[in-house]
């Protein structure tokens, strides 16, 4: 116990001792917060928009006001005629073009019906689906307006309700995929480093040598990284609740444990890594390109799973941290407890077992 | 000087794939001496000395160390046992007195030991002004013998050099030397491979190491006269290179 108590001492030295590990270990968590909640949101607000109206009768200026009075939308021009259109999104101001068909208004009391073309600039596919929601949403808005009075024939009349996320923050998701990616890098990145480190200084030989046993070296050189790992996990949950008010509505036991088995995943996953690179430049290249950035690519953290192509979907399943992010957000979110999210437990869990007895061997053939 | 072997192996190899980097080595080390391991780059005194120190499993053959059998006892050995690499082992971001309680510290000294070890290797290598500063911050040649120190700070009955003179000047190496004479003097045996011929002469016994073999073997004054040249270099050179001299 003394012998590992001056090993996890030593590996605390090179933590703290160095500024760049620091730096890199509470500023980056700090800053990913502070942007992905100011800066980054998927709502937007005052797109500019161009306006092609065949009818300029009252009604089609009526929606027109409408739309503009809503706060997502700003006028940049009135379009004269068609061939305009193309010449506007090519300069690239407007993302949204609101075309009304002739006699807008006047169809609309005869016929009962009407044409609206909204055109919107998809370089951006997100912003334009969203803005395509907002006008939509509107118009319904409008049209209802239009017709006072009970309905004639069936209508439902559908009433939405976001639950968990009223106001649709897109903080409160990236709240648990930055803790994910945090994790990752701090126990993957970080352990595979460290210990390949020791590899290229030739210090892991004099360890071999030494009475420790190869599985007290390694775990004398990861339990700083969990309880670093903890720790800047409670930094963002607390910057999260106190800056953005992401709750954390379940038990924050749950949470922590959930956390720990998480960290084991990414811990042996990182063991695995240094088993392989030779140098601390090729463990970074491999923490990175083949965990990190897949991670962030397939783990729902910022590209939903449920669009991706089928085989996206499955691949995305051997990825730990989708199930993780997935409890996460019921722990935080909504509330959940073990009942709710045990079955994804039990999968990070299986993960964990595989990733642990598989960095152990590896670790053992290599020094055999 | 007493007899006992303190290292011994019978036949020992090492093959990596088809490769065979020991070629059955049949030697002995007696306590308290100081034996050469010779040989040029790729001869295989690495891969021999790491089996010894348990870092590599040997293909056949038998060792033991310290009367204790390499193959199964290598957990007790490495407690008997000082080792030092070829890359000078301590850690740059920590200070000569981190470095020493650490080495101590996996040893299992106790803290009032560390504590004393601290102030006598300080004093030794006339670090006092050094001993809260980044290993970083000394020069080569102090790194070394620093690094030496630590290796036997747990009073080893063998300690195991690799290469440990490699890239410091002859004034320094020689220092480094005076240290080695002083270990040994307190009867620690000392395994020491090198390719610095002039190296040789200080040990008591050398092996000379070619291609995975032992090809020579016994004192520098015994293989000179064997071979009737002036200098280990031309032994070597005979051996290695089938030169004729």
């Amino acid at each position: 116990m003394k012998r590992f108590i001056a090993f996890v001492k030593k590996e605390v030295f090179h933590i703290t001792r160095d500024f760049r590990t620091m730096l890199i270990l509470f500023g980056m968590p700090v800053a990913q917060i502070l942007l992905f909640g100011f800066a980054i949101t998927n709502e937007i607000r005052d797109a500019n928009i161009a306006i092609l109206d065949h009818s300029k009768d009252h009604i089609s200026e009526k929606l027109t006001n409408k739309l503009l009075s809503s706060g997502y939308f700003k006028l940049d021009s009135y379009l004269k005629s068609a061939e305009d259109i193309e010449a506007e999104f090519k300069k690239g101001k407007i993302k949204l073009v609101i075309v009304y068909g002739k006699q807008f208004g006047e169809n609309l009391n005869r016929f009962r019906s009407s044409e609206l073309q909204i055109i919107a600039d998809a370089t951006d596919p997100n912003t334009a689906n969203t803005l395509i929601n907002y006008t939509q949403s509107i118009v319904r808005d409008f049209v209802a307006s239009l017709n006072p009075g009970p309905p004639a024939g069936i209508v439902i009349i559908p009433e939405v309700r976001f639950r968990y996320n009223q106001n649709l923050k897109g903080v409160f998701l990236f709240v648990p995929g930055l803790i994910t990616i945090i994790l990752m890098l701090v126990t993957a990145m970080m352990t595979s480093i460290s210990l390949t480190r020791e590899k290229e200084l030739g210090t892991m030989e004099v360890l071999l040598a030494s009475p420790m046993k190869p599985i007290q070296i390694i775990i004398a050189k990861v339990i700083p990284y969990i309880f670093l790992a903890f720790f800047i996990s409670m930094i963002v949950l607390l910057l999260g609740y106190f800056v953005f008010g992401v709750p954390i509505k379940g038990s924050l036991l749950l949470l922590l444990f959930e956390l720990l088995l998480f960290v084991l995943t990414t811990l042996s996953l990182g063991i695995l890594i240094s088993t392989i690179a030779k140098t601390q430049l090729v463990a970074l290249m491999i923490s990175v390109m083949g965990l990190l950035l897949p991670t962030i690519i397939l783990s729902g953290f910022i590209f939903p799973i449920e669009n991706m192509p089928r085989i996206l979907q499955w691949i995305s399943n051997i990825i730990p941290a989708k199930w993780f992010i997935i409890i996460v957000k019921n722990i935080m979110l909504k509330g959940s407890g073990l009942d709710m999210v045990w079955k994804e437990t039990l999968i990070i869990l299986g993960f964990a077992m595989f990733f642990i007895l598989m960095s152990l061997k590896k670790f053992n053939i290599r020094i055999g | 000087m007493n007899s006992e072997a303190v290292i011994s192996s019978e036949n020992l190899t090492k093959k990596f794939g088809s490769f065979t980097a020991v070629d059955h080595i049949t030697f002995e080390v007696k306590k308290g001496e100081i034996f050469g391991f010779l040989g040029a780059n790729g001869a295989g005194k690495t891969t021999a000395m790491k089996m010894f120190c348990g870092l590599l499993r040997p293909t056949s053959g038998k060792g033991f160390v310290a009367g204790l059998d390499i193959y199964k006892e290598s957990e007790k050995i490495k407690k008997r046992i000082g080792y030092m690499s070829q890359r000078f082992s301590l850690y740059e971001d920590l200070t000569v007195n981190e470095n020493i309680q650490f080495y101590a510290g996996i040893y299992g000294l106790d803290r009032k030991t560390i504590r004393q070890k601290q102030q006598e290797l300080s004093d030794k290598l006339q670090l006092r002004e050094y001993q809260n500063k980044l290993i970083s911050s000394l020069p080569l040649g102090w790194k070394q013998k620093l690094a030496f120190s630590v290796a036997i700070v747990h009073e080893p009955d063998i300690v195991f050099l690799d290469e440990p003179t490699g890239g410091v000047d002859p004034v320094t190496r020689r220092q480094f030397w005076d240290l080695i004479y002083e270990a040994s003097d307190a009867g620690v045996t000392v395994f020491v491979t090198t390719h610095y011929m002039d190296e040789a002469e200080y040990c008591d016994r050398i092996s000379m190491m070619v291609d995975g073999r032992i090809e020579a073997i016994g004192s520098t004054d015994h293989l000179k006269a064997k071979y009737k040249v002036n200098s280990m270099n031309d032994v070597f050179l005979i051996l290695a290179r089938n030169v004729e001299i």
